[in-house]
């Protein structure tokens, strides 16, 4: 030790040139390295950091409600779970399998039948109720995992299962109301960037990346109380009189909104899964028919606007048959000399034919168009369709013949109820709505209003002593209507099937509902529109008018019923 | 100036320390917030349940089938009801 005190250091020559030199190029290499992180780097570690701390997290929004007019939920869409699995990697023992197969509510054999179909991903079960799913998850099996979806439930069922129609995966409209209106109710999530601490909490919002759009609810003009009840009715007739199929609809004479449309055979929307394609089809909307003898009265009202004749004007129907070219008429009963009038009353081929013959083609295709028809009545609905009327200019005699008792034109229910209100009201053709409106509106005028009043007064006799349609009536309530009874076609040939219909509205003072009903292919032995529908037409009429509180126009004992015995008149 | 600085200095620290404080004040009151949203949605969702539990109780099938089978009511015959004027009520 003394030795080294004593004796100067000598160290190598080269050491600390060596020693700085070294620790200069660390620190060069510190500063390239730090440079490179700052510049080059950059990004890709601040996106590592911001992930330890932020998180872009989503803001669910959910589908709107559908409401009927008094804002009765009609459809409604709830979280649920959908419980699936990786089947390669679920690992389980028996026991566990037993908890999961009884939480599914599902046979053991089922679920290990699902589990051993193969594929890489597997829906075990959906939709579950989100207390099954925590019951599930506190299972905590390996490779059995759950995820948030939305269901759409529909409290009413096949009631009104055409005009919601339903929606499919994420929620998304696929028929009827649901698609058409899928803008307004879609909801569409948002996301947000925020701040999370140790514990997985949000502690601060940084910035709304996308704001949720929560889907807005729908107001329908549907009134479900009158849905339910012209449900019943239909079915009831379309199941006693062994048809096809049958369609109903109510509107408002004021503001055109459809009250009630119901359809008969239904689904139903919450377990659709067998329901057939057929079933779902908003007939009353997306099926056309010919409509026969209740498309008299615009014929009729054609021929009264040309001044040619008059409601007391004297038709001969002799002999109840009528030839045109190698084409002939029937009359299904002889009735010798009607007035215009009774032509309707009695539903007469032959005189309406002869009334349309005096007629211009294009007086009497003005007014069908003016009425409606031939063009979609705009609902807005998927599907919806217009049926055919051809121009005027293509018309043969014949066709201007048939087309005045409503064959070689085809209509749809919708079309031919609202094609009524102008009859109902004063000659104006009035916009129908699915969708919930403030207040009246204003039609478009079809016909003069005097006209209107006439063919009403026609209408109102067809439910009298001497009409078609005795059956129409409602006790309490002056109601109107036209009875049709339509071979149907197939092909390019009549059959010998039937749509039975009936249109009409009531109270005949102040008239207030339209409502019209078309039973296709009755065959439990009568086919006759007064006999099939006409019946529907006044059981469904009376109550939703009491159910309403429509003021009475006539005393209760205005029903005057034929004796069985007694033949009631109708055509085809 | 030694005194202004020791002022200064108190007052700095003073300030920092209250940021710190409101600032896990603020954090502190917005996970109370984000609680009580997820309640709120929590309670949207419960009510969209009951709208139909509600909705599947109130069927006018279950409702008709209640009123004729239970409760042995009948719709009244268009003679027994009686309309009153607006004006009478």
């Amino acid at each position: 030790m003394r030795a080294t005190a004593s004796t100067p250091l000598r160290l190598p020559p080269l050491r600390a040139p060596v020693v700085f030199g070294s620790l200069l190029v660390l620190l060069v290499v510190l500063i390239v390295r730090s440079l490179y992180l700052q510049r080059f780097d950059h990004d890709f570690l601040q996106e590592q950091g911001s992930s330890r701390y932020s998180r872009a997290i989503e803001v669910p929004a959910h589908r709107g409600r559908i409401v009927d007019r008094y804002g009765e939920p009609l459809a409604i869409s709830t979280p649920v779970k959908a419980i699936w699995a990786w089947p390669d990697k679920v690992e389980a023992t028996p026991g566990e399998m037993k908890a999961l197969a009884d939480a599914l509510e599902m046979p053991s054999a089922s679920l290990s039948q699902k589990l051993a179909s193969g594929g890489d991903f597997v829906y075990l079960k959906r939709p579950v109720a989100p207390d099954v799913a925590d019951r599930i998850a506190a299972l905590r099996i390996a490779g059995v995992h759950d995820e948030t979806e939305y269901w759409r439930y529909y409290p009413s069922g096949e009631v009104m299962s055409q005009i919601l129609g339903f929606t499919g995966d994420h929620d998304i409209g696929q028929e009827g109301m649901e698609l058409a209106q899928q803008s307004w109710l879609g909801g569409r999530p948002g996301t947000r960037r925020v701040i999370i601490n140790r514990r997985g909490d949000v502690v601060e919002d940084v910035a709304s990346i996308r704001a949720p759009q929560e889907g807005r609810d729908l107001a329908l003009a549907v009134d479900s109380r009158l849905q339910y009840l012209a449900f019943r009715e239909l079915r009831a007739a379309v199941e006693a009189n062994k048809a096809k199929a049958g369609a109903l609809i109510m509107l408002d004479v004021k503001t055109g909104e459809i009250l009630a449309l119901a359809n008969w055979p239904a689904y139903n929307p919450n377990s659709r899964t067998r329901a057939a394609r057929d079933r779902m089809r908003n007939r009353a909307l997306t099926d056309t028919f010919e409509p026969g003898s209740t498309l008299k009265p615009f014929t009729i009202a054609a021929a009264l606007e040309s001044g040619r004749v008059t409601p007391t004007s004297i038709v001969d129907t002799s002999p109840g048959t009528l030839t045109i070219g190698s084409a002939t008429i029937h009359d299904a009963h002889r009735e010798g000399f009607l007035t215009v009038e009774q032509v309707i009353q009695k539903s007469s081929n032959v005189g309406a034919a002869k009334i349309a013959l005096s007629l211009p083609a294009s007086a009497m295709w003005q007014t069908l168009s003016d009425s409606g028809f031939g063009a979609p009545p705009r609902t807005g609905f998927p599907g919806e369709v217009g049926g055919r009327l051809r121009p005027a200019k293509s018309w043969k005699p014949i066709e201007q013949a048939t087309i005045a008792y409503g064959h070689g034109v085809s209509v749809n229910l919708v079309q031919l109820a609202r094609a009524y209100t102008v009859f109902a009201t004063d000659g104006e053709l009035k916009p129908v709505s699915l969708l919930k409106l403030d207040g009246p509106v204003a039609g478009r005028p079809a016909i003069a209003p005097e006209t209107a009043r006439e063919v009403r007064r026609m209408l109102e006799m067809v439910v009298g002593p001497g009409g078609t349609a005795p059956k129409a009536q409602v006790a309490g309530y002056r109601v109107a209507g036209k009875t049709g009874t339509a071979h149907k076609l197939e092909g390019r040939a009549y059959t010998d099937k039937y749509v039975s219909s009936f249109v009409g509205f009531a109270p005949v003072s102040n008239p207030r509902l339209i409502v019209a009903v078309m039973i296709d292919e009755p065959s439990a032995g009568q086919y006759y529109g007064g006999s099939i529908a006409a019946p529907v037409f006044s059981a469904v009429m009376g109550t939703a008018l009491r159910m309403l509180g429509v003021p009475t126009d006539a005393p209760v004992s205005n029903v005057v019923l034929p004796p069985d015995s007694a033949e009631i008149g109708e055509e085809t | 100036m030694m005194r202004v600085n020791l002022v200064l200095l108190t007052v700095l620290i003073a300030c920092a320390l209250s940021l710190v404080t409101s600032r896990h004040q603020a954090r502190k009151l917005f996970i109370d917030l984000e609680h009580e949203a997820a309640q709120t949605r929590a309670y949207d969702v419960e009510y969209g349940q009951l709208q139909i539990e509600q909705s599947t109780w109130a069927m006018p099938a279950r409702v008709e089938r209640v009123a004729r089978e239970q409760l042995r009511m009948q719709l009244p015959t268009p003679d027994r009801v009686e309309m009153l004027d607006e004006g009478t009520r």
